[in-house]
């Protein structure tokens, strides 16, 4: 087809803008030189117009597809849930944090656990050297969980736990901790993250290999659909393939995708489609590239609902609601010049909320130093608070619904997600994918071209690649010593010598049975954790029976 | 003379190996010879590695706060199996208290987040001499 001919009344408002007013521009004064590309390398016009967007890409907040909300009301009707991530050292010293972070105007717990709470070692294990309380809180057995919680209600909030290996182990203690203060389960509301398949992909805290993890999750759906209706079993999340380097499309296509291999799963295990879908959360980035981000998130929403609908034939629609968590880019943070992580976190938290995020946590300034401070934290609460109650930007339902920059960008997020899906359904589905490393050398592709482009100053990092200080002052941080280590040992030893040993013992042989069969793993754990069992012991019993999965290392 | 050969390796229970996958192929895009060992690895397990690919350096990858436990093993061990020539450098997250009693005990280069690849690329190369190929 030939172009409309200049000036006549079918060349479009842009072609004729392009013509005069663009090209006489561009001869007096040239564009900056360098690609216009996102953090993601994807390439961005000079402009966006009505020539790229339809209306009907543009539906209604609250409606079907629910690219612009799952509310019609946007945060008029509620804010985000302010949910700080915390957890470090004895499970005394984060009770304290809670209680400081639930005084501060926190409207929620996020549980941080050490490094050997993730991976189900006890802290006398080898692996465990120095690592008891660094990361995060040491939780060994139902007698942290009790000191944990010590003094909070927990059918008065909510409770998320990034536990994602063990998380049925962790799941069952606050159960029973909330057993113990009389709370009825089925009241009972929090989120587990649970989602072992971003683990293989990119954080590496897997135990068992795919498929048995998968059937610990399973179980998971059908317990809590009969137990612990509105718990959200599953966190499926992007955080944590973005960290490891992906791009903003590869961290929507993949979590997305793993989130399908969920329900793919559940309904292989005998669920009906809307009798677990509604209880399953997602969990994404929120990066520095401020509308590509946005894009990503409406993106998300209007993904999973056709999905839905149109792939498992949900009718429920809470099964089409696609409900997010948030976290500010931890891997945008620089330990150079600290103070500006303030402002990047600002403008991340600022696009998460522009995004529809339904909880949000803010990171603290000195994160790429160490684990924050409590001035730190509470300043990145703050950061939160400010936002909602000063910038205005609650005040309307997705106020950048109809750009038309945001709009294409969000169709072209959709399109770039299929492709992915496509690719991932033609292998197998995620778990094969993932047995076969597609994720993972997809990841790591990008994170190696994003540094070389950081090397080549074609990316400015603030107070890294560009306006460096040669001379920058002492930071202050929170250093955590071993003391935390040398309770958590002692108080081991003096578990194992004290608790009943034969009835831990029956009630691991008990999990063992049902993880060999295919009886439901969540009563048995239930009993261990009842006898004092620790994490270590409990994920030693079903490493007995189905291995441990070793990650093949490549470059 | 042969190239340098680095043995990269994440100790402790930490998954996240971003880093050390980026440094690993910056190096053998900079022409040395790269062993990547992949997670959880211990002391032991990162020497004996070392000892077994005639590595000139190490690179330990730690993010976790664990750096003050498992610095002190491997430089213990090195010298035990007379390795002492093999050159340890750190990347991750080390504190600046713990930075000079890394120094102390013989580590002999430590990389904060931001530092640029072509800086580690060139402190290996100035710091390590390739020593003659062994026929």
């Amino acid at each position: 087809m030939k172009s409309p001919a200049p000036g006549t009344e079918s060349e479009t408002r842009k072609a004729r803008w392009e013509r005069e007013v663009l090209e006489p521009t561009l001869k007096r004064s040239p564009e900056r030189a360098g690609a216009f590309t996102t953090i993601s390398g994807r390439p961005i016009d000079r402009l966006y117009t009505s020539d790229d967007v339809a209306e009907s890409d543009v539906p209604s907040p609250g409606e079907f597809p629910y690219t612009r909300g799952i509310h019609p009301t946007g945060y008029r009707g509620k804010l985000w849930t302010m949910r700080q991530f915390a957890g470090f050292g004895t499970p005394e010293e984060t009770n304290e944090r809670y209680k400081q972070l639930l005084r501060a105007g926190g409207t929620g717990l996020s549980v941080a656990f050490d490094l050997p709470t993730l991976m189900g070692r006890d802290p006398d294990h080898p692996l465990s050297l120095g690592e008891v309380g660094k990361c995060g809180v040491s939780i060994m057995s139902l007698a942290d969980m009790e000191r944990l919680f010590e003094g909070i209600t927990l059918s008065d909030i909510t409770t998320s736990m990034t536990i994602n290996s063990p998380a049925p182990m962790i799941f069952a203690m606050y159960l029973v901790v909330a057993e113990q203060q009389g709370a009825d389960w089925k009241t009972l509301s929090g989120t587990i993250q649970n989602d072992i398949l971003k683990e293989f992909i990119a954080q590496k805290e897997y135990i068992f290999p795919p498929r048995p993890s998968m059937r610990l999750i399973t179980d998971i759906f059908r317990f809590c659909a009969k137990d612990v209706p509105k718990w959200n079993t599953i966190s499926v999340s992007g955080y944590h393939i973005r960290e490891a380097g992906a791009t903003a499309l590869q961290e929507l296509a993949f979590t997305l995708r793993d989130g399908i291999e969920y329900v793919q799963w559940g309904i292989d295990a005998g669920l009906d489609v809307d009798e677990f879908v509604p209880r399953i959360s997602f969990f994404f980035n929120a990066h520095s590239d401020f509308f590509e981000e946005i894009a990503k998130y409406r993106a998300a929403r209007k993904i999973w609902a056709r999905v839905m609908r149109e792939r498992f034939g949900a009718t429920d629609e809470r099964s089409l609601k696609l409900r997010f968590h948030s976290q500010t880019a931890g891997v945008s943070l620089t330990a150079q010049q600290p103070y500006n992580n303030v402002v990047r976190t600002a403008l991340q938290a600022l696009s998460a909320v522009l995004g529809g995020t339904n909880s949000l946590h803010t990171n603290s300034l000195d994160e790429a130093l160490a684990l924050p401070t409590e001035a730190a934290a509470t300043l990145a609460l703050r950061t939160q608070q400010v936002i909602a109650c000063e910038s205005g930007v609650t005040n309307v339902v997705d106020p950048l619904g109809g750009s038309y920059f945001v709009e294409k960008l969000t169709l072209d997020m959709e399109e770039g997600a299929y492709k992915y899906f496509d690719a991932i359904d033609r292998m197998g589905g995620m778990v094969a994918a993932v047995e076969a490393g597609f994720p993972q050398r997809e990841i790591a592709e990008a994170s190696y071209r994003f540094q070389q482009s950081v090397e080549r100053g074609e990316k400015i990092i603030v107070g890294v690649n560009g306006y460096v200080d040669r001379d920058e002052l002492p930071f202050p941080i929170l250093y955590i010593d071993d003391q935390a280590s040398d309770l958590q040992m002692a108080r081991l030893k003096t578990l194992r010598e004290t608790r009943d040993n034969a009835r831990v013992a029956a009630t691991l042989d008990a999990l063992k049975d049902a993880a060999r069969g295919t009886d439901n793993t969540m009563y048995p754990l239930l009993e261990c954790v009842r006898a004092y069992a620790t994490v270590g012991e409990m994920c030693d019993a079903l490493r007995e029976v189905w291995g441990e999965y070793e990650e093949v290392p490549s470059i | 003379m042969r190239t340098i050969r680095v043995v990269i390796a994440k100790p402790g229970l930490d998954g996240h190996d971003r880093g050390a996958k980026v440094i690993a192929r910056a190096l053998r895009d900079a022409g040395m010879e790269v062993i990547y060992t992949g997670l959880r690895q211990t002391p032991e397990k990162i020497v004996a590695a070392a000892l077994q690919e005639d590595a000139d350096v190490i690179g330990l990858s730690i993010l976790s706060g664990a750096h003050m436990h498992i610095c002190p093993r491997v430089m213990a061990l090195l010298k035990e199996k007379g390795l002492d020539h093999v050159k340890v450098v750190v990347g991750g997250i080390i504190p600046d208290v713990d930075r000079e009693k890394l120094h102390a005990m013989g580590v002999a280069g430590i990389f904060l987040p931001g530092t640029p690849m072509q800086a580690i690329v060139d402190f290996i190369n100035q710091n390590v001499q390739p020593r003659a190929e062994v026929v």
